[in-house]
């Protein structure tokens, strides 16, 4: 019953990293840019959400009506200030000049992060936090089970808008041939920035259900822009089905490492899995190859 | 080529704001070396990253320190300057920012770190220039193995904290004592042999040992772990938290599961003010048991005293005063008391005295050090949330008859 546990366990916090990673791998797919922001980002969604609760009594699922829109329109403006004056240079400046303006996105958010908020650690609180359904003898907490709702629901929605839709059209034209798909009309510039604030509003909703499972402050980014950037190179860069794969095989391997046989080890055991993986599929799981 | 210039550029423009935001105000080494010019005190501290819920509050205290020493006449006569560089909570920092205070600033003297993983390189960087490092939050055992001879820590020795709690389990009555008990720690050089102390006394009374684990310092997820302890069914949890961040998963996740052990102990993270926001109020608090050298109540002149201070110059309630805040004062203090009891700023002579079994009254009550720089003297409390305050249970304060044991159910007043 305790592997069942685990693998359950693994698979609903997988949905919440895979919210957490899809921005990252989302921006890296049509725009090739690393957002290393992407931690900061989501512990930013988190003291939205928790701000809105704590100080608005708004829960933190109806909250995200308007975090999500805050956090589209900073991705936007992160791309019109920062990213878009990068894209005169090569390829290869492009994606390092890139890394270095996330970067720096990344330690103002956490300067002010840190002058707003102080270093202590909060959570997002609601009635349903500490809750749980019972399944099959399995205790599956609420909170995780709605998170997990939330992630497959958006990325199924964003999965339709790039494969259904004339503006996922317009995406994956800019993904597959930035050139070629402004010579046919395609409006590049206005793609990457919605793209862009895509990527960083859906953050919001990680960043949600991250503060509400775990306690954070400013510098709690950190810790985490590592293990979004591992998944969405095991699930493959680009690939939303991908971040979805890799966050749940990270946290289903490392859960049951855990608890088979040390939670030591966990770190160890996945780190194998990783590169055996990549020699196997060096796109990712579910990654195409990544043109030059 | 015409490009790279760019990259450098703004790679260099990063990097200056970066070690720009490390530091704060700065002392020239003429300034420092003048009689009559301010006593330029040097200590790292991480002021980001995940030690900065001590060490934030530690530079508070590190300040508090200095205004009060000013405000009543300074050190020898001078002034107290403090320059806190930030070590980000990343380890290769220390020693380079105690380099940079001995050598660069001039610093006449050094408090610590936080975290037991800090202190053993800042002591060895501190010994190399004959420096005394005093600090109040970094005294796990690997500490007084180093063969350093220099390093003072006025806080609680790992055999004080969670020690005095499982010879209170295991000295209950046969028909009450609980018989399992389950251990899970992060893997630090404090939280490990703290864990170790309270299993000894615990199994030498018969108190099986149902779960046992190590974990790292970064988790992507507690919940396995927690899940695990909560099917052991354990009447006893001890458990090596480093902070709020590691407790409150395992708080939620024993909610969650429905799974309400007899007795909580955890290493950190149970003070105030931040705990009860994090878990959801005092119902999830009450029964939880921590241990520590100070809290706002504590009948002593000084302790008194500084809570006076610290609410006149940061506001706020007492009872959400940090007891990091406290520790972080004692070392001054200590210095402090040492500075005027030889005279001088020469390290040598503040050695000798510190080692002398010289007894300093403190915030956190007496501090007298053994040769190894252990505080034989300090006061120990063991707190417990009680009807959703923040007390100390054993010894007990005014109002409050000892332990609640066994643990009230989750959400109960």
């Amino acid at each position: 019953m305790i592997y069942g546990q685990a693998i359950v366990d693994g698979i609903l916090t997988g949905g919440v990293y895979a919210l957490m990673a899809a921005g990252l791998t989302l921006t890296f797919g049509v725009m090739q840019v690393i957002n290393v922001a992407q931690g900061v980002l989501v512990v930013l969604g988190a003291y939205l959400s928790y701000e809105l609760a704590a100080h608005g009594g708004i829960d933190p699922f109806v909250g995200l009506l308007i975090t999500v829109p805050a956090l589209f329109v900073l991705g936007v403006v992160i791309e019109v200030v920062l990213i878009r004056r990068l894209r005169h240079l090569s390829v290869f400046n492009f994606v390092v000049m890139a890394i270095l303006a996330t970067y720096a996105v990344s330690v103002i958010t956490e300067g002010a992060l840190d002058l707003a908020f102080g270093s202590g650690l909060v959570e997002v609180q609601a009635s349903y936090v500490d809750n749980s359904f019972v399944w099959f003898g399995m205790h599956l907490p609420e909170i995780y089970v709605y998170g997990f709702l939330l992630a497959a629901g958006l990325l199924g929605a964003l999965s339709l808008l790039l494969y259904r839709t004339r503006f996922g059209r317009s995406v994956r034209a800019a993904e597959q041939n930035r050139t070629s798909a402004m010579l046919v009309g395609v409006p590049v510039q206005r793609v990457s920035t919605i793209v862009f604030g895509i990527g960083v509003a859906i953050t919001a909703a990680g960043g949600m259900v991250f503060g509400a499972t775990n306690a954070f402050n400013g510098s709690s980014g950190a810790d985490l822009i590592s293990r979004l950037l591992t998944i969405v190179i095991l699930g493959g860069l680009g690939s939303m089905g991908g971040a979805l794969a890799g966050a749940v095989a990270l946290l289903v391997v490392e859960n049951v490492v855990a608890v088979a046989w040390s939670p030591e080890w966990a770190p160890l055991v996945f780190s194998v899995v990783l590169v055996g993986v990549l020699l196997i599929r060096p796109n990712g799981l579910l990654g195409r190859a990544v043109a030059s | 080529m015409k490009r790279t210039p760019i990259v450098l550029l703004t790679a260099s423009a990063l990097l200056s704001l970066t070690l720009a935001a490390c530091g704060s105000s700065a002392s020239s080494p003429a300034a420092a070396a003048s009689s009559s010019a301010p006593i330029l005190v040097g200590a790292d501290l991480s002021l980001s990253g995940d030690f900065a819920t001590e060490g934030v509050p530690y530079a508070h205290g590190y300040d508090l320190w200095a205004n009060y020493v000013n405000s009543h006449g300074g050190l020898l006569g001078r002034k107290v300057s403090m320059k806190i560089l930030s070590d980000a909570s990343n380890q290769a920092e220390v020693t380079t920012n105690y380099q940079d205070l001995i050598s660069v600033d001039h610093a006449s003297l050094l408090f610590g770190p936080v975290s037991t993983l800090f202190t053993v390189p800042a002591a060895r960087e501190a010994q190399r220039f004959g420096y005394a490092l005093v600090e109040g939050a970094g005294g796990g055992p690997v500490v007084f193995s180093s063969g350093l001879t220099n390093v003072f820590d006025t806080g609680l020795t790992v055999s004080g904290t969670v020690v005095p709690f499982a010879k209170y389990l295991a000295a209950l009555p046969a028909s009450e004592r609980p018989t399992t008990a389950a251990y899970a720690t992060e893997n630090d050089p404090f939280d490990v042999p703290e864990t170790q102390g309270a299993q000894q006394v615990l199994q030498a009374a018969g108190i099986k040992t149902v779960f046992n684990k190590t974990f790292p310092q970064e988790v992507a997820d507690y919940t396995p772990i927690a899940d695990q302890i909560a099917a052991t069914h354990a009447q006893v949890v001890i458990l090596g938290a480093g902070d709020l961040s590691v407790l409150s998963p395992f708080v939620h996740a024993f909610i969650q599961q429905g799974y309400n052990p007899e007795a909580f102990y955890t290493a950190n993270g149970a003070n105030p003010p931040q705990f009860l926001p994090a878990i959801g109020g005092v119902g999830n608090a009450n029964g939880i048991v921590t241990s520590g050298s100070w809290f706002p109540g504590y009948q002593n002149a000084q302790s008194e005293a500084f809570v006076k201070l610290y609410l006149k110059t940061y506001g706020g309630s007492a009872a959400n005063i940090d007891p990091s805040v406290a520790e972080g004062y004692s070392v001054g203090q200590v210095v402090q008391a040492a500075v005027e009891a030889t005279h001088s700023l020469d390290q040598a002579k503040i050695i000798a005295y510190l080692h002398s079994g010289a007894t300093i009254q403190t915030v956190l009550g007496p501090v007298r050090f053994d040769k190894l720089g252990e505080n034989t003297a300090a006061s120990a409390f063991l707190f417990q949330w009680q009807g959703g305050q923040y007390v100390s249970a054993d010894p007990p304060q005014a109002g409050v008859q000892g332990l609640v044991f066994p643990k009230p159910a989750w959400g109960a007043s």
